[in-house]
């Protein structure tokens, strides 16, 4: 909302405040600004007469000119076509600050210039103010423009406005009357009284007719005779200062009076409009030409203006084509009504926000709909020559009763957490404009109707709160019982884990493309798409977070950095059942170098699940998960991919991506950790160390290729028995002395016992029932 | 005795290595060597000759002894010294690594803030992402249709218009807590999570971190809540900071403030970053609205408590100097980096 300095000193006195200031107080009490600005920021300015024009010698289109400025005469040379003899002008002097830069001394052609000529368009004005002829030639003044005096002060424009920012509860801030209430309650000053005087001729002939509840209050007056011209300049610059186009008077009087109450108003050009007007819901795919000449499709949630027949406005957002008020208009019906702010604000939406839906949206004031009715009139009969036709049709449904509200001194005190005193609250509100008694120390408040956000006790507080200065209230220690904080550490420690790692954590977007949902799992789920996602690339909540970290790791080879090692906790989304479900997944992807020395090792297979096996470990499940051969998704690569399998549930895939994917190495692993955690783990109790020495035993086999170690480990396991303390592989051999379809694995064994030292004869019968147990599955004793 | 004493000690002195000198040593204190041979002697000595005798063959024995034993040590000592010259390495050659892992600037300033909020006595609560309408609005008094909305502009699932959503505040987490606290008692939380709205420039993403803090006791006051706001923003921002209310509007609180806290660049003397205000926004607050806490089973007769709620992005923009949002959002290697040390 652009508050005009000049408008509101129309209602409010406030010689004695600047406008910085004010914008300063009215922040402080909740109405934060934007900017706060001079209508025309240009410095400088005076008012001149041209004593002498006469074309340049060295120019075909430039003037040299003397010009009289009160003070003394400038040479200056201007290029504006109408630049002529006894024109009186605006000169920029040197010094002169415009928008477009300073205005310095010197030659043009040859010839002296000290200063400039100026166009409207040049003083800084927005465009959507301008003409034509402000841009293609200098601003030519009348011929009653004092010379040596300031011109924006004699255009009227010497205004400054502050851009509110204003809170959503607060409509009756979009109005002068609003704003002057505010400004008077901070300075302790009387809000002055709005003309509304005017005569009536004749009685007024019309049928109204209302057929929804989403019209709860609509008024109709008729004006006669109205002459269609240009409006006075206060008018005019008001509505400039408050980023209003003007248009015709009588146009500018409907916004004016708009500004000035808060109440939109539409006027209807009453001779084709007919004597009837009947609201009601619009009717699916009704049409309605608006006003900007664009044909509208209507739904049964759009409000309507008919005049019984057809459409004729689009109500609370923009009038009809049809009886739009044009320059031979001479018969005028004022609309001043009350409609749904939900569903203005939803028609709004879907056609135009203008500055009339807006204050439909966030609610008016009755009271003010009539007084924008005689305000209106009292305007056209002093500036359209209008005849005011007597009477007011009217259909009101609206609740006049005042808003009571009952608050205590205690409570007060008590939510702001201050010592405030009777006297001190009811200053405040009295200055609000708010009705107090007071009784015992319980307030009986009465709201003004313009107070539509005003209906609790709360509000009330607020409202002492406001103008006591939320700021000068004093922090407090609170004294509540003591306390254990709590955080879930889990999450933390998963984090803290996969950083000592030497992994980076990540961060990055839930939403992916639908395309890319189903990736990198065989999970059989339903996705979850936005209604009205941003873009298709922001389409749909990735399942798995896979597709994330393979982007990252595209975006940094993009940048030529190819060691990408990065986790990320996220939630994965899909529906089950027509429920909404997410779970917390871990995901990992790693590539290129991992151990920094001169070796040149990079991220493999092993590399990877060694991470997964140490965050495993870490978290508690040590000996309860397996990295085994299953069935994954066609991302990964079929030879190099696992599952990862906690007591018999499958918790995680592991593997390198697949060729199809990216041709380099890139490895990832994904753990669902809701599945992972819901497994309990139990505290660390100290396990008896062994007084006694192990005994080790190596131990190498020859198997098939295609014969998984864990196997050959599993039996061992199983023939070792109770005395099998570890098993470890320590070489793998394929080459010389090795067919071409086998491998061969060496183990190293160790046995003990707690009970006491083992010797060769405890030992051998277990170890040979070892080899004969693995021999029978395949493989072969290399040597002992 | 002399006589073979002195071919020892002449025999010793070419000796250079252990081995040689094991072999010396074998030849004269072997059973067979000439040492025994000595003491083989003995046997024909009278009782007087015998005494005399064996003294000087001991202290013989001993000297040879000595000889031997001198010399072993010394040889030692160059050997090892040999040995450890030949084991010398360049030690400016690179260390044996992993690479560094970092913690990501966000992750760091919630567990710093969950940190704080902990220390007070809050609890951290994180609720699921996929809300409804109702929790996310209309159980914080946003009714359909009401204006506060568009300040908020939500996703909302396909085909679910007005029903589910992802959450667009944090705020969520106040209704879900409430509403899940049997005792209907006194709570002290922080929520701090994702959310996303419709929105996507240099300090907006469409999915960035909030925090919701709520305490609700039957005395919890706004100098409660300036007093809470003013500890974390000088433990966050450092003690220098002032904290300001100014009177502003959110559904949800009433009365509600927004609260600024002096420009952390330029210190409150007025800059860029603050508009030449000194000041910064980094939270709105109030105390819980009556409907809220009647909306989600609670006595707005007998409780009242207070609200705040904050964008992590900011903090973190703020503390790491990060200029665009998307920054922190890109995952660049090389802004991961940066973030692999400790920071207090």
């Amino acid at each position: 909302m652009k508050l005009s300095r000049k408008f509101l000193s129309d209602y409010v006195e406030i010689d004695d405040i600047s406008t910085k200031q004010l914008a300063e107080d009215m922040t402080n009490v909740g109405n934060e600004y934007d900017s706060c600005e001079k209508l025309i920021p240009a410095t400088n300015l005076v008012i001149g007469k041209v004593l002498e024009c006469s074309d340049h010698p060295d120019s075909d289109h430039l003037h040299v000119c003397k010009v009289d400025i009160g003070t003394e005469v400038l040479d200056i040379v201007c290029g504006a076509p109408n630049c002529r003899k006894d024109l009186k002008v605006i000169v920029a002097k040197v010094g002169a600050k415009l928008p477009d830069g300073e205005i310095k001394a010197g030659k043009i052609r040859g010839c002296d210039s000290n200063g400039m000529l100026c166009a409207m368009s040049e003083l800084g004005l927005d465009s959507k103010f301008l003409k034509e002829e402000d841009y293609s030639g200098i601003y030519e003044l009348d011929e009653d423009a004092i010379v040596g005096e300031d011109p924006i002060k004699y255009l009227g424009l010497d205004d400054e406005v502050i851009d509110f920012e204003l809170t959503s509860n607060r409509g009756d801030l979009l109005s002068i009357l609003g704003m002057a209430y505010e400004v008077g309650a901070i300075y302790s000053k009387k809000v002055k009284d709005i003309d509304l005087s005017y005569n009536e001729e004749g009685n007024i002939n019309f049928n109204l007719k209302i057929e929804t509840d989403a019209c709860p209050l609509f008024l109709a007056k008729q004006v006669k005779n109205v002459t269609i011209k240009e409006s006075p300049e206060f008018i005019k610059n008001r509505l400039i200062a408050s980023g209003i186009r003007p248009i015709n008077n009588v146009v500018d009087i409907s916004n004016y009076v708009m500004l000035e109450t808060g109440q939109p108003l539409h006027f209807y050009d009453n001779d084709r409009l007919g004597d009837t007007i009947l609201v009601r819901m619009a009717e699916d795919n009704e049409k309605l030409t608006t006003l900007d000449n664009e044909e509208r499709t209507l739904t049964s949630e759009d409000i309507v203006i008919t005049d019984s027949k057809n459409a004729v406005g689009l109500a609370g957002v923009m009038g009809g084509l049809s009886t739009e008020i044009e320059n031979d208009t001479k018969n005028i019906l004022i609309e001043a009504a009350i409609f749904n702010n939900v569903k203005i604000r939803k028609t709004a939406k879907k056609i135009l926000r203008s500055e009339a839906s807006n204050r439909f949206e966030k609610g008016l004031d009755p009271k003010r709909t009539y007084m924008a009715i005689d305000r209106c009139c009292n305007l056209l009969s002093k500036y359209a020559d209008a005849t005011i036709v007597g009477g007011l049709v009217e259909y009101n449904k609206t609740n006049s009763e005042d808003k009571i509200i009952e608050v205590s001194l205690d409570k007060i005190n008590k939510v702001l957490g201050v010592k405030i005193t009777e006297e001190e609250v009811i200053d405040i509100l009295t200055r609000l404009g708010f009705e107090v008694t007071s009784n015992n120390k319980i307030f009986t408040v009465i709201v003004p109707s313009r107070r539509l956000d005003i209906s609790i006790k709360e509000d009330i507080i607020e409202e002492v709160g406001r103008y006591y200065g939320m700021d000068n209230i004093i922090g407090t220690t609170m004294t509540l019982p003591l306390k254990e904080g709590k955080y879930d550490k889990t999450i933390r420690q998963i984090k803290n884990k996969m950083i000592s790692m030497g992994l980076d954590e990540a961060l990055s977007y839930a939403l992916i493309p639908e395309s890319e949902v189903n990736k990198f799992t065989l999970d059989k789920f339903t996705h979850i798409n936005l209604a009205d996602p941003m873009s298709e690339d922001r389409k749909t909540l990735r399942y798995s977070l896979l597709y994330s970290l393979k982007e990252i790791y595209e975006y940094n080879k993009a940048r030529n950095y190819k060691n990408v090692c990065v986790f990320e906790i996220g939630k994965g989304f899909y529906k089950e059942n027509d429920e909404y479900k997410e779970e917390q997944k871990l995901a990992c992807l790693m590539t290129g170098d991992y151990y920094l020395d001169i070796n040149d090792k990079k991220v493999d297979f092993y590399v990877i699940k060694g991470v997964v096996e140490e965050l495993l470990d870490f978290l508690g499940y040590n000996g309860r998960y397996s990295i085994t051969e299953g069935n994954l998704s066609s991302e990964f690569h079929p030879g190099q991919s696992a599952v990862i399998v906690l007591q018999g549930k499958e918790i995680g895939v592991i593997g390198r991506l697949h060729p199809n994917v990216t041709k380099d190495p890139v490895f990832v692993f994904e753990i669902n950790l809701d599945k992972l955690l819901v497994n309990k783990v139990s505290t660390i109790k100290m396990k008896e160390i062994s007084k006694f020495l192990p005994m080790t035993k190596d131990l190498a086999f020859i198997l098939d290729k295609n014969t998984p170690s864990k196997k050959i480990e599993d039996i061992i396991k199983k023939a070792g028995g109770k005395l099998l303390n570890s098993i470890k592989v320590f070489d793998v051999y394929t080459g010389e002395n090795v067919s071409e379809n086998e491998k061969s694995i060496a183990y190293k064994l160790e046995f003990l016992d707690n009970t006491k030292t083992l010797t060769e004869d405890e030992v051998m019968p277990i170890f040979n029932k070892i080899i004969e147990e693995v021999e029978k599955n395949g493989a072969r004793i290399r040597d002992k | 005795m002399e006589k073979l004493l002195n071919e020892i000690k002449e025999k010793i002195e070419n000796v250079t290595d252990l081995k040689t000198l094991n072999e010396l040593k074998v030849e004269y204190l072997s059973k067979k060597g000439p040492i025994t041979e000595l003491s083989l002697k003995m046997k024909d000595l009278s009782i007087e000759e015998k005494k005399e005798y064996g003294m000087k063959l001991n202290a013989f024995k001993t000297e040879v002894n000595n000889l031997f034993d001198t010399l072993k040590e010394k040889l030692e000592i160059e050997e090892l010294n040999k040995k450890l010259e030949s084991e010398k390495i360049d030690i400016t050659l690179p260390s044996k690594r992993i690479r560094k892992g970092s913690k990501h600037p966000m992750t760091r300033i919630k567990e710093e803030l969950e940190d704080l909020f902990v220390s007070m006595g809050y609890e951290v609560y994180d609720g699921p992402e996929i809300e409804t309408d109702e929790n996310c609005f209309q159980k914080l008094n946003l009714p359909l249709g009401h204006p506060a909305r568009d300040a908020q502009d939500t996703f909302y699932l396909e085909n679910e218009y007005e029903a589910f959503l992802l959450r667009s505040q944090t705020s969520t987490g106040q209704v879900r807590v409430m509403e899940a606290n049997q005792d209907k008692g006194p709570i002290r939380i922080v929520c701090p999570g994702k959310v996303y709205r419709r929105d996507d420039d240099a300090t907006h993403s469409h999915q960035f971190m909030q925090m919701e803090g709520l305490v609700i006791d039957e005395n919890v006051s706004m100098a409660d809540l300036k007093g809470t706001l003013e500890t974390f923003c000088k433990k966050l921002l450092g003690e220098k900071t002032n904290v300001r209310f100014r009177p502003s509007y959110f559904p949800f609180t009433e009365p509600s403030v927004e609260v600024d806290v002096t420009c952390f660049k330029c210190g409150g003397k007025g800059c860029s970053l603050c508009k030449q205000t000194g000041w910064i926004e980094v939270l709105g607050a109030g105390m819980v609205h009556p409907n809220v806490l009647s909306m989600c089973g609670y006595d707005p007769e007998k409780y009242q408590g207070f609200a705040f709620g904050t964008g992590l992005d900011r903090f973190a923009m703020f503390k790491y100097g990060i200029t665009d949002i998307r920054t922190m959002y890109g995952n660049d290697e090389r802004f991961l980096n940066q973030f692999s040390r400790k920071d207090d």
